[in-house]
């Protein structure tokens, strides 16, 4: 199987490689780049697609494929199609399950469904057992089976002494804690706390809950040696407390999703539940400093949070309503309309923070545009300008706040393992 | 002159003219309550849902009580928690109620912003009966009609209104009416009682309820809601009492002349001693009466709205 392609913008900031020039696959690996002339070769598909990025296989950290449990919310599979639809080859999935990932078995079950499809899925196990808080999961067994890293994300790690001992326990293998940062004993509410949630009478989380988490675990992190991730980072005084702790050799990233970098909490005004989730949208003073930290490379890289939810869960009184939004199909558009478009981040940062980065923190290989290799890529029009549609989503859920938004940037196609996924369907390269 | 919206959802933003039509419309009513036969047949023929997901009993009578004034048919529906966990929808609750083709629907309900979402599924008039802490209009509409028939005007008048703001629906919605009509208005409680960046409405904070007392025409005093875990807000209700309660002592050492209004239900002992919840200084009988009337007004307004 040959497929040729023309005219690309190959991008690899890894590699320093910024070179417009054709591509040739071959059984999935990459066999020449440069300008190839499609009659040398023979029984080779050739697609043009002169003026379009490509760029090694973007990859979501932080996305909740809700099987096992919610099968009715998301699958592996569907949530496998969002992100190859939305130009992802790889997610990592968080283990929010149920039942939770804290055994081989629920990541084997995983891998599972996970293994003949394009994108590759990477578990991330639970830091304790049933997510509850109080013993160890059983950290050593799911490394085995295929755990990147662990979390308790949808709550915090509820203690600062069992949080110390899985970090402990996890400097035998270099994985990360992915913190979701939270104080619970005040984080009882619907949305941030500010002017506008005194406006609209709703319960209301301070930014002080997630920063304290984060001061807490950056301290931990420094004491033990250990690595931490700030998943969905959100408050300003958060990203300070990173960027000091970075300056010091602590070991901490941190990743955002596009609606921290994107929305304010006034969104929140006309009590549409697609604009709750956790943590909150904060305000316009923190949507900035977001995008400073994107800037200054405090934040290391963009995750979706992708979090599907059912129609008639969603659809609910506000404070009843869970939290959450699904973000695999709508975040590349998000980055290049809100980041790249505005000049805060070049093409070169944003595969950084979709590519390079979230494999950077979890130990995995980095796609390389060389050839020899296997071809991970992802190849995107920065300049096409579409309308979403939910009801185009291959996700299983429609929970999205940017529903009939414009927007500038969509991926053309993926090719992992030896596929591609390229207008709505998957083929043979 | 017709209301500007076809919703009550609350008083922010709503227009100076139509907070004044409603307390106007209101007069006309509240006479009506004092004849012999307190019943007009002008809404006669349309049907009105009293839809209530949280516990009341004055609110949920008074509106019910201005229906049957003003001839309308009523229905009740009272449900109490998340809808989710009693097996139905909030918006299959609504899309049942309005199958039966109700004209109007007053709602209350322990989430902000469930008026407002009900003006997306249904195409009855929504009237907002109190949401969440957010906003209780017809309250904050019966407060000022009670201000100004008692005091003759509410422009230019300075009223305060007492204890905890920040779970209150209450609050929020006299201080949009009552700034809307030219009122100056304060806030008094504890520190943890008062939300976040308030003062941007365009009021002031007071932490001492001599002053409050002493600079104010009118105290609108709010009930301290017993049921919430003591300890987290205020120490006890015994410290709230003896450092923001209204005693007719404190009344009469800074200004003998101050009007009190409360919401009700008055807890004795706590916000207002016993003297001055039955004293001379208090309206809170006067604003029950008021509040049929107000609500007669607005269901009036909206339900012959072109």
């Amino acid at each position: 199987m040959k497929s040729l392609f023309k005219g690309l913008n190959l991008l690899d900031p890894e590699q320093n490689l910024n070179l417009q020039a054709d591509l040739l696959i071959e059984d999935g690996i990459i066999k020449s780049i440069g300008d190839i002339n499609q009659k040398e070769i023979q029984d080779c598909e050739v697609f043009d697609f002169t003026g379009m990025y490509c760029v090694p296989g973007l990859f979501d950290m932080h996305v909740h494929l809700r099987e096992p449990g919610r099968e009715d919310e998301e699958t592996v599979q569907t949530g496998c199609n969002a992100a190859a639809a939305g130009g992802f080859t790889g997610v990592a999935c968080m283990p929010n399950t149920s039942p939770a990932i804290d055994s081989a078995e629920v990541i084997n079950l995983i891998l599972g469904k996970a293994k003949n499809h394009l994108v590759d899925v990477f578990p991330v196990g639970a830091v304790t057992s049933g997510r509850k808080g109080e013993g160890l999961a059983p950290i050593f067994e799911l490394v085995e089976a295929g755990a990147v890293a662990f979390s308790d994300d949808g709550t915090v790690v509820k203690t600062s002494s069992i949080l110390r001992s899985a970090m402990e326990y996890c400097l035998m293998f270099g994985s990360t804690i992915i913190e979701h940062c939270e104080d619970e004993s005040m984080a009882d509410g619907a949305m941030n706390e500010s002017f506008t949630s005194t406006q609209l009478g709703l319960p209301s989380i301070p930014t002080i809950a997630e920063d304290i988490i984060v001061a807490r675990d950056i301290l931990v992190a420094e004491y033990t040696g250990g690595k931490i991730h700030i998943a969905h980072i959100s408050s300003k005084k958060s990203v300070e407390l990173v960027r000091e702790a970075k300056k010091k050799g602590i070991k901490v990233t941190c990743e955002v999703t596009p609606h921290h970098f994107s929305l304010n909490d006034e969104y929140v005004k006309n009590f549409d539940t697609n604009y709750k989730m956790n943590p909150p949208l904060r305000t316009q003073a923190d949507v900035e400093a977001m995008i400073e930290g994107l800037k200054d490379g405090t934040i290391d890289c963009i995750a979706s949070d992708h979090a599907p939810h059912s129609i008639e869960e969603k659809e609910m009184e506000f404070i009843y309503a869970p939290n959450g939004i699904i973000g695999l199909e709508t975040q590349l558009a998000l980055v290049i309309s809100e980041l790249y478009l505005k000049k805060h981040l070049t093409l070169p940062q944003i595969v950084e923070k979709l590519s390079i980065n979230p494999r950077k923190i979890l130990g995995l290989n980095i796609p390389k545009i060389s050839e020899g290799e296997n071809a991970n890529l992802t190849i995107f029009d920065p300049a096409k300008i579409w309308t979403i549609d939910i009801n185009q989503f291959k996700s299983k859920s429609r929970n999205s706040p940017f529903d009939k938004k414009l927007v500038t940037g969509k991926s053309i196609a993926v090719i992992n393992k030896g596929k591609m996924y390229f207008e709505n369907s998957f083929r043979l390269v | 002159m017709p209301l500007s919206s076809r919703h009550l959802l609350g008083l922010q933003g709503v227009p100076k003219e139509d907070i004044q039509l409603i307390l106007d419309t209101a007069t006309t009513f509240r006479e009506v309550l004092e004849r012999p036969i307190k019943k007009v047949p002008t809404l006669q023929g349309k049907t009105i849902c009293n839809l209530f997901f949280e516990n009341s009993t004055r609110t949920r009578l008074s509106f019910e009580l201005a229906q049957k004034r003003l001839s309308a048919d009523t229905i009740n529906f009272t449900k109490s928690g998340s809808s989710a966990s009693k097996g139905e929808t909030f918006k299959d609750t609504v899309k049942n109620i309005e199958a039966m083709k109700v004209d109007m629907i007053v709602v209350r309900h322990e989430s902000s912003g469930v008026p407002h979402y009900l003006t997306r599924i249904s195409n009855a008039n929504i009237i907002n009966a109190g949401d969440g802490r957010h906003e209780h209009p017809t309250q904050a509409l019966l407060d000022m009609y009670s201000i100004r028939e008692r005091l003759g005007k509410i422009d230019g008048l300075k009223v305060c209104i007492v204890g905890d703001i920040a779970h209150s629906r209450v609050a929020l919605s006299n201080i949009y009416g009552l700034i809307s009509l030219g009122a100056k208005v304060s806030l008094c409680g504890p520190a943890t009682m008062i939300p976040k960046d308030i003062q941007r409405l365009g009021v002031t904070i007071t932490h001492n309820i001599d002053e409050a007392i002493a600079n104010n025409d009118v105290l609108n005093v709010l009930r301290i809601q017993l049921e919430r875990k003591a300890g987290t807000n205020i120490p006890t209700l015994r410290e709230y009492h003896n450092y923001f309660g209204i005693t007719s002592e404190r009344i009469k050492k800074n200004n003998p002349d101050v009007l009190i209004l409360h919401p009700g239900p008055i807890n004795r002992g706590v916000e207002l001693s016993s003297e001055v919840a039955d004293g001379p200084f208090q309206i809170i009988l006067d604003q029950v009466t008021n509040g049929v009337a107000i609500r007669m007004a607005v269901l009036y307004l909206l339900g012959t709205r072109p």
